[in-house]
């Protein structure tokens, strides 16, 4: 019986690392969904590229005030994640607070920062909740927020609020039993928060202060482990996947767009009919993208990482003028789209049952796509590098090649350069009229 | 003024090299207000005797708004027919007006095989200054108020931002940037040929708003680095019915301008 608690902690611990990591499987497989590209040359670059953007943050500094909040809860997170591992060491032997004797007074200075980053996480997160519910930001309110974001958004503020009064309240009710010298309760320094809130629970008894502080270290880590698997859910995942997506991020210049060689004999055919040439590649079954599985595996990796923070849509110039088109909705229905797939996947045993439905169309509109003016704005301004314009260009080109289907005066202006080599019906034999004028 | 300007095809007859060529582009080649600043651009060239040549008519569409437009085969196969001419001449260096042509001439034909050092002309007027080879003179632009706006593709799609600000600088401009300006800096709306459409249906257009970030600065000048966005930015005053106050100018423009009494 006295191992009961020892083992009801490890069996919580196993069953949400469990649900975590076969969450974490199905993302993986649900990004491998789709086409491959390589993205694994120059990897210094990269590791330096993900340390600069998502360990240091360094985009985020654009807007300060956001920036710093932002930085707290970050710096939060990780540090105060340390405090876990010895939360879940204690739980599975039935100790407490087992570094204490070890690292002694340096034991105390850690708990300390740990609080005054709680504390300060508390701030931040008191800011990011009136910047949603009281300020209304607008960039937060959009037709794509409606609904499950915006409960989402607010979800993880309750979260973090939560998480972080039960350490501090678990702390302070430890503080009184070390003051009542109650075995077990190994003796600290005096904590620089919760020393503030140990008056809340001054009139309890021993008996009962030992139930509350057993409460609230139960309710910290089963929150914390709730929170861990909420993340396959939200738009908090890309607190794991801002990470990889920075590293695997385009280095090359924004204004590159991918070339596909793969048509490149072919149109060299076209060119020079009488010729020989030796085709090697094999055109694509299909031009661009209708479907996720047209995408590539870092546009979905993308859609998994957005954090829905609309800061592309903010500076998109058509979003700005009141275009139907948004860069964050591009990047929430693929994920949506992506996860109506996962979801059949899972029914059929890994097959997938055609569902007669599609990312084009079914969640974004040829309306939306015609809409951008290819400026890169959206992409120099997410904090994670996120491209929604690759996957705009790859669904344009499906809609011009495969269905013919560009705006009328976009095929006025290709037939141009087809018949004279310019968008505009001007014979190329007055190319050089400029000369005499 | 009459231009010196001559083919590759005609050098090439007589056996002489070039040291760079002039890549005009659609615009710089048919658009009325866009030969200005061709012509502004071959006046600067001239004057300081630059060696360069021009496609004429062997020059065609770079084929950047048909991959915009997502017509990757027709793209190609104008990279192709480019590629092809260039290096018939073995092309090494390439100069353009239009940042969308330096875009892709740049970025999108190393990998159909085409490989040549690209600028953009205000990158280099400004390598021409730091030889020694070009200097400004003339008090035209001193003390005018010039706010710079920057084109998509020159700016956050190839990141060069300081080339067409220092040319201004040494005009004597003074120099005002918009609230957005840089990386940050607002499409004129033209981009991703859209220039070649209507805008879809919404509020306001672009290039309106773009205009009035630029007017919040009172220029007296708004300086453009692309023939796009000057027809965008010149359509906005307009607009705003401020074109006989301020007026839109090519950097090029203002270079080759600066030097007239």
């Amino acid at each position: 019986m006295a191992y009961l608690p020892n083992l009801l902690f490890l069996s919580l611990l196993i069953v949400s690392l469990y649900i975590f990591f076969r969450n974490l499987k199905k993302i993986k497989r649900n990004i491998g969904l789709g086409r491959y590209v390589n993205r694994n040359n120059n990897s210094n670059a990269r590791l330096k590229n993900m340390l600069r953007v998502a360990f240091g943050q360094s985009k985020m500094g654009s807007r300060p005030v956001a920036a710093i909040l932002h930085f707290i809860v970050y710096v939060g997170f990780i540090l105060i994640n340390i405090e876990l591992l010895e939360i879940i060491l204690d739980g599975i032997l039935g100790r407490h607070r087992i570094f204490a004797p070890f690292l002694g007074v340096i034991y105390d200075y850690l708990i300390s920062i740990f609080e005054i980053l709680a504390f300060l996480v508390l701030i931040a997160v008191f800011f990011f909740w009136t910047r949603r519910n009281v300020v209304r930001l607008k960039r937060f309110f959009s037709p794509e927020t409606i609904g499950w974001p915006t409960l989402d958004a607010n979800n993880i503020i309750y979260f973090e609020v939560v998480l972080m009064f039960l350490f501090l309240f678990m702390n302070a009710t430890d503080m009184l039993l070390q003051d009542a010298n109650v075995d077990s309760y190994v003796k600290t320094g005096i904590f620089p928060i919760s020393q503030f809130l140990k008056p809340l629970f001054i009139d309890l008894s021993i008996d009962n202060l030992i139930f509350f502080e057993r409460v609230f270290w139960w309710l910290h880590i089963t929150g914390i482990l709730i929170f861990l698997n909420y993340l396959y859910y939200s738009k908090h995942l890309h607190i794991l996947l801002a990470f990889p997506n920075t590293y695997y991020a385009n280095l090359e210049s924004n204004g590159k767009f991918d070339v596909d060689s793969s048509i490149k004999d072919e149109v060299q055919l076209i060119l020079n009919p009488g010729k020989e040439i030796n085709v090697e590649t094999t055109p694509p079954d299909k031009f661009g993208a209708t479907d996720i599985f047209d995408l590539n595996w870092i546009q979905l990796m993308n859609a998994y990482s957005c954090t829905e923070c609309g800061r592309c849509s903010n500076v998109c110039p058509a979003n700005l003028t009141g275009k139907k088109l948004s860069p964050r909705a591009i990047m929430m229905k693929t994920r949506d789209r992506l996860e109506e797939v996962s979801k059949n996947l899972d029914k059929n045993n890994g097959n997938f049952i055609n569902d007669n439905k599609q990312l084009l169309n079914d969640y974004i509109s040829p309306e939306e796509l015609w809409a951008c003016t290819s400026c890169n704005a959206c992409v120099e301004e997410c904090p994670i590098e996120i491209n929604p314009l690759s996957i705009i260009m790859d669904m344009r080109k499906y809609l011009t090649l495969e269905k013919s289907a560009a705006p009328a005066e976009l095929n006025l202006m290709m037939n141009n350069i087809e018949n004279n080599g310019a968008p505009w019906p001007f014979s190329n034999q007055d190319r050089l009229e400029w000369v005499e004028e | 003024m009459k231009l010196n300007v001559h083919t590759l095809s005609d050098l090439n007859a007589e056996g002489k090299k070039v040291d760079i060529v002039f890549w005009v582009g659609c615009s710089g080649s048919f658009d009325d207000r866009a030969k200005k600043i061709t012509r502004a651009f071959v006046k600067i060239l001239n004057q300081i005797k630059i060696n360069f040549a021009v496609l004429g008519t062997e020059e065609t569409c770079t084929g950047d708004p048909a991959k915009r437009a997502g017509n990757e085969f027709l793209f190609q196969m104008q990279a192709l027919q480019n590629i092809g001419n260039l290096d018939k001449y073995g092309v090494k260096k390439i100069v353009t007006t239009c940042p969308h042509c330096f875009n892709t001439l740049k970025n999108e034909y190393p990998e159909l095989g085409g490989n040549y050092k690209v600028f953009h002309h205000t990158q280099y007027l400004k390598d021409l200054i730091d030889q020694g080879l070009l200097t400004l003179s003339g008090k035209k632009y001193k003390g005018k108020k010039i706010t710079f706006h920057d084109p998509c593709y020159l700016g956050r799609a190839n990141k060069v931002y300081e080339a067409p600000r220092e040319l201004i600088k040494k005009l004597s401009g003074d120099l005002v940037e918009m609230k957005s300006c840089k990386s940050k800096a607002l499409c004129c709306g033209a981009g991703g040929a859209q220039m070649f459409k209507d805008a879809e249906k919404g509020n306001k257009e672009i290039n309106i708003e773009r205009t009035e970030q630029a007017l919040e600065v009172k220029p007296e000048i708004i300086a453009a680095a692309c023939p796009f966005c000057n027809t965008m930015m010149s359509d906005g005053i307009k607009n705003k019915e401020v074109d006989r106050k301020i007026k839109i100018y090519d950097v090029a423009e203002l270079i080759a301008n600066a030097k007239d009494p």
